[in-house]
């Protein structure tokens, strides 16, 4: 009976769970951590996953600069230097989608984390060749999300 | 027999309690993992409506969650998780039905009548300062998500497919009567209108789904999602071409680097990619005004590349942000950029 019950609550927890359940536009996550907690975890996520950070894009300061006021704001840019160049070798045109990238803001106390489907670039991009590396990188940014939005 | 069915019964209930169980827990799951960032971690809204609100959970149904999930709401941020099962679709449901403790509204898919024309004139009179005059929806992207927004709530648009498959006429009139508390959206019988007035505004709304599609619910359609142009310069003048032709278009040239910079060490870099980055602040101001998650493509950057002995400029073409952040207000700004870059690219390449 105990079996039983396990089997069918795993069986239904796979059918909730299984597959990407995302909308077909962006992947956004909220963190319960102050911006500068969040900012860490994104980059040691990114960094744990074998990614090398090549950019912070400092949003905010530059629009402070010229009197815009904006919270805190910083584009994320990543890659893995022999997976860029294999990709942009077999398909140039990918290369104004790369390296990928991480946005993220503050809202008040929190932190909000945005960036585009990497599966996108399969509608794009549809050489068989490379669909499992954009599949790979949907993977790996779903999970570094998660991992930001999942910390405690 | 009965002891039979008792077992069944027993056993269906035994199981049940921990199904149910999971399906909350996974609620939540999805609930942060796709709805949070708009809605806010309670369902006190943001970008998004607040789905907490008591006024809202008592005027909508289960089906309106339901298929506002599926469909999103084209152009209006909102988007439509085709990709979710059934199975997440209720769970989801179930789980932002837990914030409030009342049955959940149920209504009738019964049609309304009304006098449309009346209907048209009433709405233009109590709903169009908020919902705009075609039914498109209050401008802005929502009340905070990073920076001040005016109103409590985004009027929503009422001329939208996703609104108008959502919403039965029993919902909208009974929204028109009751209001909602907490927003704007106060009580027309309040205001002085009489049943059949509501009954002509329903119509009215309703007859949105003949009308050719709201300006708000449009997105941009793009055929190639990279702009492309040949150079018949070599790799380095063009380089030099494309910083000349940002600074003559109104646009500050900052770092122009090689895609792998950073990737490996210095000097190793693919030297025939290189990037370079511009930007105009008072535009990067609006559009982050408008969407403050367009931070994504910026700052703008066009890619000077050799390939097989051909020199190429390329960028990805602005236009694809409108479908991405199912944003219709960032149509003018994308089109706009979409002109830049294209005069940028012709200019370095003429």
């Amino acid at each position: 009976m105990k079996k039983l019950s396990q089997w069918l609550r795993f069986v239904v927890l796979m059918l909730l769970v299984s597959g990407p359940a995302g909308a077909d536009g962006l992947l956004m996550v909220r963190s319960d951590k102050l911006f500068p907690e969040a900012m860490a975890l994104l980059q040691s996520a990114i960094s744990s996953r074998g990614y090398k950070i090549t950019r912070l894009q400092q949003v905010n300061e530059n629009l402070e600069r010229r009197d815009y006021k904006s919270d805190m704001y910083r584009v994320v840019y990543f890659g893995k230097y022999e997976e860029v160049k294999q990709v942009t070798a077999k398909q140039p045109e990918l290369i104004p989608f790369l390296p990928l990238n991480i946005t993220i803001f503050a809202e008040r106390d929190q932190a909000i984390l945005v960036s585009s489907h990497p599966r996108m670039l399969e509608s794009y991009f549809p050489d068989p060749a490379l669909r499992p590396v954009f599949e790979r990188w949907e993977r790996d940014v779903v999970a570094i999300m998660d991992e930001v939005r999942q910390a405690n | 027999m009965p002891s039979r069915f008792v077992m069944l019964m027993f056993l269906c209930g035994g199981l049940m309690s921990p199904l149910l169980a999971s399906a909350d827990a996974d609620g939540a799951m999805l609930y942060a993992r796709n709805c949070a960032a708009c809605h806010g971690e309670n369902g006190n809204g943001g970008i998004g409506v607040p789905l907490a609100l008591p006024s809202f959970q008592a005027s909508i149904s289960d089906d309106y969650l339901r298929q506002t999930i599926r469909l999103g709401r084209p152009g209006r941020v909102m988007p439509a998780f085709t990709r979710m099962s059934d199975a997440q679709v209720e769970a989801l449901v179930h789980y932002v039905r837990a914030w409030d403790k009342g049955a959940a509204a149920t209504y009738t898919r019964q049609p309304i009548k009304g006098d449309r024309a009346h209907g048209k004139r009433l709405f233009a009179q109590h709903c169009a300062a908020c919902h705009g005059a075609e039914g498109g929806g209050g401008e802005g992207t929502g009340v905070t998500f990073s920076r001040p927004r005016d109103l409590p709530i985004m009027a929503p648009a009422l001329h939208n497919p996703g609104f108008l498959a959502a919403a039965p006429d029993a919902m909208i009139k009974a929204t028109l009567m009751n209001g909602r508390q907490g927003t704007p959206m106060s009580s027309f019988l309040d205001q002085g209108l009489k049943e059949e007035d509501l009954n002509d505004i329903v119509s009215y709304v309703r007859s949105f789904a003949t009308q050719p599609l709201s300006a708000s619910a449009q997105l941009l359609r793009v055929e190639n999602p990279v702009i492309v142009r040949d150079s018949p310069y070599d790799f380095k003048t063009t380089v030099e071409n494309v910083k000349r032709a940002v600074s003559s278009n109104n646009f500050f040239y900052g770092r122009v680097q090689p895609l792998e910079y950073g990737l490996t060490e210095a000097g190793r870099e693919n030297q025939k990619q290189i990037i370079v980055y511009f930007c105009n602040l008072g535009l990067l101001n609006q559009a982050l005004a408008v969407d403050p998650r367009v931070g994504m493509f910026l700052p703008c950057r066009v890619t000077i590349v050799e390939h097989e002995g051909k020199v190429q400029v390329m960028s990805v073409n602005p236009k694809v942000l409108s479908r991405l952040f199912n944003n219709s207000e960032l149509n003018r700004l994308c089109e706009r950029m979409s002109e830049s870059y294209s005069a940028i690219m012709d200019e370095a390449t003429l």
